[in-house]
């Protein structure tokens, strides 16, 4: 931020803390009146939804303020944990420990360092590129020859995942946008804000007026009304901040619709992971939402194209 | 301090999600015995006790292993309070020198002090769990007062292989089942064949 704090930044924050307290202030409410196991069940997992996303928000909130050291340093510890999440599902082969050591702790710190340095050429085919060879040659070497072709896809996967796509969201900050220059946090506020916000639109009004799933082999609780009312409010709300950003009122409400279409396909994409994999969520990380894949499954899928989009029309 | 550091950390890296099926709080004593798959196994079990049974609790290691370099005796000594016993003698072996070793566990433990044992005698390399050695039935006759806890561990043949050096920080399981019980005059085969049956047990629910 070019001098002191940034006044549209604070009043996304602030946004988001009015926001948290309305939701908690319902939650209240809620457990009042609510009567009956089930009914209690459902408002006691709501309200521990809620307590998580005070957490989560406070965590995003202040690593945006501290600027790129603390985004940079959050979304590499976000990659870090997801990344543990993904392959402990994944059906991976003794053979593979090197390879996954190295996705740990060389892959994730350098993609996040050529963040930190601006090298946006590097950052972009790194992992597509060189890991992705890179990956196969280590599983090769290790000559374990048994499923090779869906260890080596498994591996190549939870880098792209966890650690490419979601590297996207601080990457926002690398972007040169001509009469916005260093206020891109706003950009990675909008994303995240718009993104998480389906989320939790989809869910409420699939659980208030929710009929028909929308895909229930892969996730029993998406319904059509929950996807139609969910991406449309989510637009909503990014066209209503559009002045945090450089975009438009119009041009933001159609960025705000296709993060929140991909977002709903990052969710069924993780899903149909988990129901293959025989389980419910990836992780128990955070109170209430399962793992941390969890929560940022569509994030993973709508940062790239995000940041691709911003940067062809908007980028210098 | 160093061994409620080092708790914390172990569990961190192996992001260890811990189950009880038993009173993690009791004071009675106890012989824990796992699978064993990796050189975290004892580690985890240790780090999943709470503070004061930890304290309490005695892991049965090799003395080849953890007499050799200083940092490694200390932790053995100060940390682990380890049981250790010569290799070719341990829970594995039915010669008189594994009779002696079992009557070491079964003496240090005194009135006060719980175990940890693998029963299978050595890390398995494919995650499964083998069959068990002897010595848990002889420790168990020797110590019929203490209670018997299988502790299934997951994932850690996978976080840290044999052979391996650093571990891949992937989630693991740990769950302490109910206490075995007791049935008198049972016969060493039978008697192993129920532990083993106990603690394959806890991974299908």
């Amino acid at each position: 931020m070019s001098s002191g704090v940034d006044t549209a930044l604070l009043r996304l924050v602030g946004g988001v803390l009015a926001l948290l307290v309305v939701a908690s202030a319902i939650g209240a409410l809620m457990h009042r009146f609510t009567r009956g196991d089930p009914g209690r069940a459902m408002v006691e997992n709501i309200n521990a939804r809620i307590r998580a996303w005070w957490v989560m928000a406070s965590v995003f909130a202040i690593s945006v303020i501290t600027g790129a050291v603390g985004s940079i340093a959050l979304f590499t510890v976000i990659s870090f944990l997801a990344m543990r999440e993904f392959v402990t599902l994944a059906p991976t082969r003794r053979a593979d420990h090197r390879a996954l050591l190295w996705c740990f702790f060389a892959v994730t710190p350098v993609e996040y360092a050529l963040i930190w340095i601006g090298w946006y050429g590097l950052f972009s085919i790194l992992i597509p590129v060189y890991i992705s060879i890179f990956v196969a040659i280590r599983v090769v070497l290790a000559g374990d020859t048994e499923r090779f072709l869906e260890r080596t896809a498994t591996l190549q996967w939870a880098v792209m995942i966890c650690v490419y796509f979601v590297s996207y969201v601080p990457a926002l900050l690398m972007l040169r946008i001509p009469g916005h220059e260093r206020q891109n946090a706003k950009l990675m506020f909008f994303l995240v804000l718009v993104v998480e916000l389906s989320d939790v639109l989809q869910y409420i009004w699939g659980k208030a007026i929710g009929r028909r799933r929308i895909a229930p082999s892969i996730s029993p609780n998406k319904t059509w009304a929950g996807f139609v009312g969910g991406t449309l409010s989510a637009s909503a709300i990014g066209a209503a901040i559009w002045w945090a950003t450089p975009f438009g009122p119009m041009t933001a409400a159609t960025m705000a619709f296709v993060v929140t279409l991909m977002g709903f396909a990052g969710g069924l994409i993780m899903s149909a992971i988990k129901r293959d994999r025989g389980v419910k969520d990836y992780g128990s990380l955070i109170e209430g939402h399962g793992g941390i894949l969890d929560r940022i499954d569509s994030l993973c899928f709508a940062a790239p194209v995000f940041f691709h989009l911003t940067r062809y029309f908007f980028a210098a | 301090m160093i061994a409620n550091a080092l708790a914390s950390a172990s569990s961190f890296v192996c992001g260890t999600g811990v189950q009880w099926r038993c009173d993690p709080e009791s004071r009675a004593q106890r012989i824990y015995f796992g699978n064993h798959s990796s050189h975290l196994d004892f580690v985890i079990i240790w780090s999943a006790l709470p503070g004061d049974a930890r304290r309490l609790v005695r892991p049965v290691a090799g003395t080849d292993y953890w007499q050799r370099g200083v940092v490694r005796r200390y932790l053995a000594d100060q940390v682990f309070h380890a049981v250790l016993i010569p290799r070719t003698q341990g829970l594995g072996c039915r010669c008189d020198a594994a009779k002696l070793s079992v009557g070491r566990m079964a003496d240090e433990i005194g009135d006060r002090c719980s175990l940890i044992v693998f029963p299978e005698g050595t890390r398995r390399v494919d995650g499964e769990i083998g069959a068990f050695k002897s010595g848990l039935f002889h420790l168990s006759q020797l110590r019929p007062d203490v209670e018997l806890i299988p502790v299934l561990l997951e994932n850690l043949n996978r976080i840290l292989p044999k052979g391996e050096v650093l571990p891949v920080p992937m989630l693991s399981r740990v769950i302490f089942g109910s206490p075995l019980t007791r049935v008198s005059g049972e016969g060493k085969h039978e008697f192993l064949a129920r532990a083993r049956a106990a603690l394959v047990q806890l991974g299908a629910s």
